[in-house]
């Protein structure tokens, strides 16, 4: 850049910048970030879906909000807490990023959040499960969108329970997200009068899991509790079948499972689970719709929760921008929590102070290879869990920002 | 149930013949390390990434030319020898006259390059390879399932160790390896062609490491990072063996694979540091290895 | 006065260190900062006593991890802190170096890079570590009570400052008779052996400080980022700072910190590009062994010298 430029950019910054302080939008529009997994083991439940997703909520709005053009910007953070907090501190103090979005994998998540909360800025999670981020990490400007921890314990485990399986040993993920998948089933298993056994934790990501299952077996549990998620627990359901595990009459239990695993694994591995889920995209017309639409730019690929949350969280961000008429973090926020979510994800929405949002859950089973008729016809709902009855209670909150 | 220090004896077992699983790979591919080292000074830290495309051999050729796994058993080894073998003309035999080191940060580089490469085209999330019909099922062996697969794997490992040392120890083409070993300069006097035999012994290692991704294939999922944690593992195995040893690098692989067998029963928090923790221990009582001369 | 032109070019280095922030984005300059430093306490062992370690993430990632936790759980100070931090990789280099010298050579990079995976494993497994999660959200706190690290030239130029600081103290140690004795042992040990020097001594000492200071580029990198993670602890670093000093020139003044500075760029330029980072580093090593083995500055050196630059 020559010389005349940089002062020409310098004073059309100028010039911007005391625009926008009438305006209320910084830079003169507003900037929406998508942090994913690109590559690794997430990529398939979020990754390129979730921008996608992204992608159609903006196009929803035709490219502009409150006047000024909405732009989209992405990167992959290879599920490492410290390149996605490098890059959302990069977006956030060099690039003008406004919010960041989908936030796979848990230590991701809280790495964004320390970072979006210092700087004030709105970080939306759809992808991560701990419930962490709305309790000691909640934020003012941080929501939790499509699934917690608390609520897969909740759904799946009490099931799981009160069919029997009553005492059980856990194969956890050795990070935020498994150790709190693990603690929440436990107390969801010994309300229920179950007892669990034991636990072994196992590195992220893990390829052969036969010497843990081994240890699962000599404890004698009926049931195996897999508090880890994507492609280790493809593979350690894969690998109980090889090793014998569920012939001898013990069972798995899957805390957290995509409509994307359950694709790659196929129905005659997957046929019968129990799992809990926020979203499915063959409920009703309004889901399908989406569904459709999302399978257009897909190669086919039905969303999963994830990405449903990240259209569903991205559409209610633009609309408390509407009705805000600024991009400022806090005041979005409060915006955001004074609307409520109507939509094909969630029918009665809202968002809580500890930054939760809360909607309606779902209880489903897997089809069996002959039930299912068509491409992705996976699931059975059996059950509707109420928002308020899914989700931890407020009063349970350890967020500072919740009144008592 | 009976028990050993309150540890179910079918645990014990167990996780002791999961072990063995896990020392066939330590075995084959330290053998190899040992090989090459033992001849070409080289610390071949491409190594990982040499059995990562075996693996990727194997799969590739299922899915582009319809060979299966008994013909990648044999072609994915051979395919990765060849890669190897041009790898060692073009790039690793300048290095010779030079500082070993060189050769250690040039393979380095290559495992980089190679695990980039393959983390680019295929992403990280593994590929699945299925094992082959005819060894699918399993063997009750009482105190555990074992799947017939992994039995195989054992067998394998030890079938071709046991081969290897007796070519080096009883044939001819094995009396000049050991000779060039020792003195190269004095073999090449008599008009034998040692940069061949250097090639050759590259190649072989490779292939080693290349038949070691076949075997693991339909055990882990095919990925591009599956050499690289490996690796680090099999040069510690490498060391407590000492430097070269053919002997000690079989014998230490499978008996590190029983070694965290075991830890994974008693103490499972130490299962990943133990080989080190062995390999320091080693270093202070024998620096040249258990089985390695001092040079 | 007349200043040197040595003097000059040095002044000339550090005012584009104190302008660059007003043009750059600071954490970047910040993170190439650490790693110049961590790259240059590398090469105190590599360049001048001829010793390739590659395991020195333990030093760097470890001390990352008592300064972060420090910081966080016990509310300390930054500089106590990082002094903390320092501490633990010079003690921790005292062990591991007391067992590695034993070996020379490719024996030497073998047994640093299997004890840096221990102490990887132990990272992983130490539960004030975090695991896979890392200690985040460090707090960066006041300098010695008074300057305010949030704002970001205050924590800028505080860690130039750590960086021209460690930076001379690597000068003045290479330079010292005792920086002599290691370039003796570095080209000929039997020879300074029989010379009556007590050679693993020196390489000791030399191991040590190399450590604590590494330490100290991890420690302040923890308070950068305000966050430590295992990925500073895994081989994939200790092979990056031997990167950054081949790429740069080995047993210069300023190569570690020049190669540092690319490499960070490279990975910079790229982190959208996902693998291709890995490749191009890969690339370079293998150029770089294969033709370019005395690294940039250490390819323009004899350019400098003629008028009259040490670099």
């Amino acid at each position: 850049m020559n010389k005349s430029n940089l002062f020409l950019t310098a004073a059309v910054g100028l010039m911007v910048w005391s625009g926008a302080a009438q305006a209320q939008f910084t830079d003169n529009k507003v900037k929406i970030g998508v942090l994913t997994d690109l590559s690794g083991t997430y990529s398939d439940l979020a990754g390129q879906g979730s921008i996608e997703a992204a992608k159609l909520a903006i196009e929803d709005f035709g490219g502009k909000v409150a006047g000024v053009p909405i732009e989209l910007v992405t990167a992959d953070h290879q599920n490492k807490g410290d390149i996605g907090s490098a890059i959302a501190r990069k977006w956030y103090e060099s690039d003008g990023v406004d919010a960041i979005f989908d936030l796979v994998t848990s230590s991701v998540g809280i790495a964004v959040r320390e970072v979006s909360k210092e700087k004030g800025k709105i970080d939306v999670n759809s992808g991560a499960g701990t419930s962490a981020l709305t309790n000691d990490k909640c934020s003012p400007t941080g929501f939790h969108w499509a699934y917690d921890t608390y609520a897969l314990a909740n759904g799946t485990g009490n099931a799981v329970v009160k069919q029997g399986g009553d005492t059980w040993f856990f194969l956890t993920a050795d990070y935020t997200f498994g150790q709190n998948m693990q603690a929440q089933t436990e107390r969801v298993i010994k309300v229920n009068g179950g007892k669990v056994l034991g636990a072994v934790k196992h590195p992220f990501p893990n390829a052969d899991f036969s010497s843990f299952l081994m240890q699962a077996q000599s404890s004698n549990a009926k049931i195996i509790g897999l508090a880890n998620s994507g492609s280790d627990t493809i593979n350690a359901i894969k690998q109980a079948k090889e090793f014998g595990i569920t012939q001898s009459g013990q069972q798995l239990a899957a805390l957290l499972v995509f409509i994307t695993d359950v694709h790659s694994m196929g129905l005659d591995v997957a046929q019968k689970m129990l799992l809990t889920t926020g979203y499915y995209w063959d409920m009703d017309d309004p889901s399908r719709a989406f569904a459709k639409r999302f399978a257009a730019h897909m190669n086919g690929k039905m969303p999963t929760m994830v990405q449903a949350g990240v259209y569903s969280s991205v559409r209610h961000y633009l609309r408390a921008i509407e009705a805000a008429k600024t991009d400022d973090g806090p005041k979005v926020a409060d915006k955001m929590r004074e609307l409520p979510i109507v939509d094909f994800f969630a029918k009665n929405g809202h968002l809580r102070p500890d930054g939760r949002m809360v909607h309606d859950m779902y209880l489903v089973q897997v089809k069996t290879p002959q039930e299912s008729k068509v491409p992705w016809d996976y699931y059975k709902v059996l059950r509707t869990i109420p928002g308020d009855e899914a989700y931890q209670p407020l009063s349970e909150s350890t967020c500072p920002l919740v009144k008592k | 149930m009976p028990t050993v220090f309150g540890i179910p004896m079918a645990a014990l077992f167990g996780q002791v013949v999961l072990g063995c699983v896990n020392g066939a790979f330590y075995a084959l591919l330290s053998l190899g390390l040992a090989l090459i080292f033992g001849l070409l000074n080289v610390i071949n830290f491409a190594h990982g990434a040499l059995y990562m495309m075996g693996a990727f051999a194997a799969w590739l050729l299922l899915g582009y030319a319809g060979i299966g796994y008994w013909g990648s058993l044999i072609l994915a080894p051979l395919i990765v020898a060849l890669i190897a073998g041009l790898i060692e003309r073009l790039l690793l035999s300048h290095l010779y006259k030079l500082d070993h080191l060189y050769g250690l940060l040039l393979t380095f580089g290559l495992a980089l390059l190679l695990e980039g490469l393959f983390r680019q085209q295929f992403g990280v999330s593994g590929l699945p390879y299925a094992v082959p019909p005819e060894l699918q099922g399993v063997w009750n062996l009482g105190f555990m399932i074992l799947p017939i697969y992994r039995g195989w794997v054992v067998a394998v490992s030890v079938v071709v160790c046991v081969s290897i040392w007796a070519l080096i120890e009883k044939t001819k083409l094995g009396a000049i390896l050991r000779a060039a070993t020792e003195n190269p300069t004095l073999l090449a006097a008599f008009g034998v062609n040692v940069p061949l035999l250097m090639t050759a012994t590259f190649c072989l290692g490779a292939a080693l490491a290349g038949l070691s991704g076949v075997l693991a294939a339909p055990i882990y999922s095919v990925n591009p990072l599956m050499g690289s944690n490996l690796i680090i593992v099999v040069f510690a195995v490498v060391v407590i063996g000492g430097m070269g040893s053919i002997m000690g690098a079989v014998v230490t692989g499978f008996a590190l694979g029983l070694i965290e067998g075991l830890c994974k029963v008693f103490v499972p928090q130490v299962t990943a540091t133990a080989v080190f923790v062995i390999m320091a221990i080693v270093l202070l009582v024998r620096p040249a290895g258990l089985f390695g001369k001092r040079r | 006065m007349q200043l040197s032109r040595q003097t000059l070019f040095t002044l000339a280095l550090l005012l584009i260190g104190l302008v660059l922030p007003h043009f750059v984005y600071p954490v970047f300059l910040m993170k190439g900062l650490c790693f110049a430093l961590f790259a240059s306490a590398f090469d105190l062992l590599l360049g001048h006593v001829g010793l390739l370690s590659f395991g020195h993430a333990m030093f760097f990632g470890f001390a990352g991890y008592v300064t972060a936790h420090a910081a966080r759980e016990w509310a300390l100070s930054p500089e106590l802190s990082i002094l903390l931090g320092v501490l633990t990789a010079t003690l921790l280099g005292l062990v591991t170096g007391w067992l590695a010298i034993r070996r020379q050579g490719i024996y030497f990079a073998m047994v640093t890079l299997a004890l840096a995976q221990m102490m990887y494993f132990v990272a992983v497994e130490a539960p004030f570590t975090h695991g896979e999660d890392g200690i985040q959200g460090v707090p960066r706190g006041l300098l010695f009570g008074l300057i305010p690290l949030n704002d970001p030239l205050a924590i800028y130029y505080t860690v130039l400052a750590i960086f021209v600081l460690g930076l001379a103290l690597i000068h003045r140690v290479v330079q010292s008779p005792f920086g002599q004795v290691l370039k003796a042992i570095r080209d000929n040990e039997p020879r300074a052996i029989s010379l009556g020097y007590r050679v693993d001594q020196y390489k000791l000492l030399a191991f040590v400080l190399s450590a604590g200071i590494s330490g100290l580029a991890g420690s302040v990198k923890a308070l950068v980022f305000q966050l430590a993670s295992l990925t500073d602890v895994h081989w994939h670093a200790s092979g990056e700072v031997v990167l950054m000093t081949l790429l740069g020139g080995g047993g210069t003044l300023f190569g570690p910190t020049l190669g540092a500075f690319v490499v960070v760029i490279i990975q910079n330029s790229l982190a959208e590009a996902g693998s291709w980072v890995t490749i191009i580093q890969g690339a370079i090593f293998v150029l770089c062994v294969l033709a370019f083995r005395r690294g940039i500055v250490g390819t323009l050196s004899p350019w400098f010298a003629k008028i009259g630059i040490k670099v």
